[in-house]
């Protein structure tokens, strides 16, 4: 007679995700965004969004084939980067602005460290700024909403940086997207159907992106103005690339730590970084770094909050 | 006579001190921002380079063991300070742009290296052309690596306009640009290497 004792090692309990699928979702999941940049900045944005997508799958081809790797193109991760690179920069670019920066995103970014689950960085944070050490001219040049033209406005951090005071710039006008800025990160209410479903489906979870913008909030409300506790923190939640960066790119599943306290202190710590750059550094904007700088700490966070093994000390 | 010139051309490919030893990162790293400031470098280092490899072979009999190593430094301090004279008198401007790296060979690894590693075993002949080697090395591997950042950072090699409408690539004369440019480098000799074997 045949046991029915199945002795096998785990995992246990399967769940339908996979890789690409994953992916794929996060990529769907980016699409309003997408559709509000472009109906905001015009078709320009959807060129941009296209070259950087073409660009990164490309190049993830090109690297598999030169290396006689598998190759990756199906996983859905290079478009995720196209996608998220070309978020990241203003609509008025020169075309081939987004192709290097994603076959730098790409190759440097990503293959040069092993590939998807490698790589310690995140893959469009790398490219933006590479592109923005060595273009900040192209990069810093931000079209008008609704113009359609030529016509570049600063974006609302950059005029808070130089000092002068902000003009008729609702909150309802920063939710909706009624600003100057990238492509990716105006639109905050596109941005947040994305993020809901991707937290719905158990994609992302809270830990990162709560933590991340509350601790913006709460240091931009203390030190934000003159005075303590007269911050506007409502504006820095909704200006900038914070809501993009706490649900897409903080969220990256291979430089962030892996356990839900490291997560937290993950997302404070991009907090506290994105409100020192805003307030005190010496860019508008600082959601891009403060991310790479906790992708650097990730092994170190890691490294310490270690869940313990059921039974032992 | 062979074996000399075995020792003069091992430091140019089979061990050059950069992409092979990979010595010496700190002024290949500061200075290799263009191609003058490479060749000036890798000229200056040479020199010193030479003339403690020579001066390590001829005393390597005298010098106790135990305070050998300071013993090498006085060495080549005495012609690092020679070199940076030189280079004040005749060069004042590569002076200016090289800075604090010139007297910093003195602590240059390549240097010391060779005096630890070859001229404290080996004659005055052999020694020489071990340094003369590896400076040659060193300083191709400076033009090699500065060319490739001068060209990629401000779109010129020295200071001549090479293809027009290029846009140069800031980050290239940054800090992060050479160790971009190094850690490729070194990837792309590891991979020539390891297909050789």
């Amino acid at each position: 007679m045949k046991s029915n004792l199945i002795v096998s090692g785990s995992p246990h309990i399967r769940k339908e995700g996979s890789v690409p699928r994953i992916m794929w979702t996060v990529a769907a999941s980016l699409i309003p965004a997408g559709i509000a940049g472009v109906v905001i900045f015009g078709l320009d944005a959807l060129w941009v969004t296209l070259a950087a997508v073409i660009a990164a799958v490309l190049s993830e081809w090109a690297f598999g084939i030169f290396t006689k790797r598998k190759i990756t193109i199906l996983d859905g991760s290079a478009v995720i980067t196209g996608i998220l690179l070309a978020f990241n920069l203003p609509s008025g670019v020169p075309l081939w602005l987004p192709v290097v920066g994603a076959v730098f995103s790409i190759f440097i970014g990503k293959q040069v460290f092993g590939g998807l689950g490698q790589n310690i960085f995140n893959p469009a944070l790398v490219g933006r700024v590479f592109l923005m050490a060595s273009w900040p001219k192209y990069m810093t040049t931000f079209s008008r909403p609704f113009s359609y033209d030529a016509i570049t406005s600063a974006t609302p951090l950059a005029i808070l940086k130089e000092g002068k005071i902000l003009e008729h710039i609702s909150y309802l006008d920063l939710f909706l997207g009624k600003r100057g800025g990238c492509i990716g990160e105006v639109c905050i209410l596109a941005l947040l159907i994305g993020a809901a479903v991707l937290l719905i489906r158990g994609y992302i979870t809270w830990h990162i992106p709560v933590t991340y913008i509350f601790t913006t909030a709460v240091f931009t409300y203390i030190f934000g103005a003159g005075q303590l506790f007269h911050g506007d923190w409502l504006f820095h939640i909704l200006s900038g690339g914070l809501i993009l960066g706490a649900f897409f790119m903080a969220t990256d599943y291979v430089a962030t730590p892996l356990t839900a306290k490291g997560q937290i202190i993950f997302g404070v710590g991009c907090g506290l970084l994105t409100a020192v750059i805003r307030l005190w550094g010496g860019y508008p904007e600082g959601a891009s770094y403060a991310i790479l700088m906790m992708n650097a700490a990730t092994p170190f966070i890691d490294r310490y909050t270690k869940n313990r093994i059921y039974g032992s000390k | 006579m062979k074996n000399l010139v075995k020792e003069f051309t091992k430091g140019i490919i089979k061990e050059n001190p950069t992409f092979v030893l990979v010595l010496g990162l700190c002024p290949t790293l500061a200075v290799s921002v263009s191609v003058a400031n490479g060749i000036g470098m890798g000229i200056a280092a040479t020199f010193v380079l030479l003339g403690s490899s020579v001066i390590v072979a001829l005393v390597r009999d005298f010098i106790p063991d135990k305070i050998r190593i300071p013993c090498y430094i006085v060495i080549i301090a005495t012609f690092v300070t020679i070199a940076e004279l030189c280079m004040k008198a005749y060069s004042p401007g590569l002076d200016r742009a090289l800075g604090i790296y010139v007297p910093l060979i003195v602590v240059n690894c390549i240097v010391l290296g060779r005096a630890e590693a070859f001229a404290c075993k080996n004659s005055m002949a052999r020694s020489f052309f071990d340094g003369l080697g590896m400076g040659l090395g060193f300083t191709l591997a400076l033009i090699l690596i500065s060319g490739i950042r001068e060209f990629l950072g401000s779109g010129q090699i020295l200071g001549h306009v090479l293809i027009k409408g290029f846009e140069p690539i800031f980050v290239f004369g940054m800090p992060s640009g050479a160790l971009l440019v190094i850690g490729l480098l070194l990837g792309f000799f590891n991979l020539l290497k390891n297909r050789k074997a």
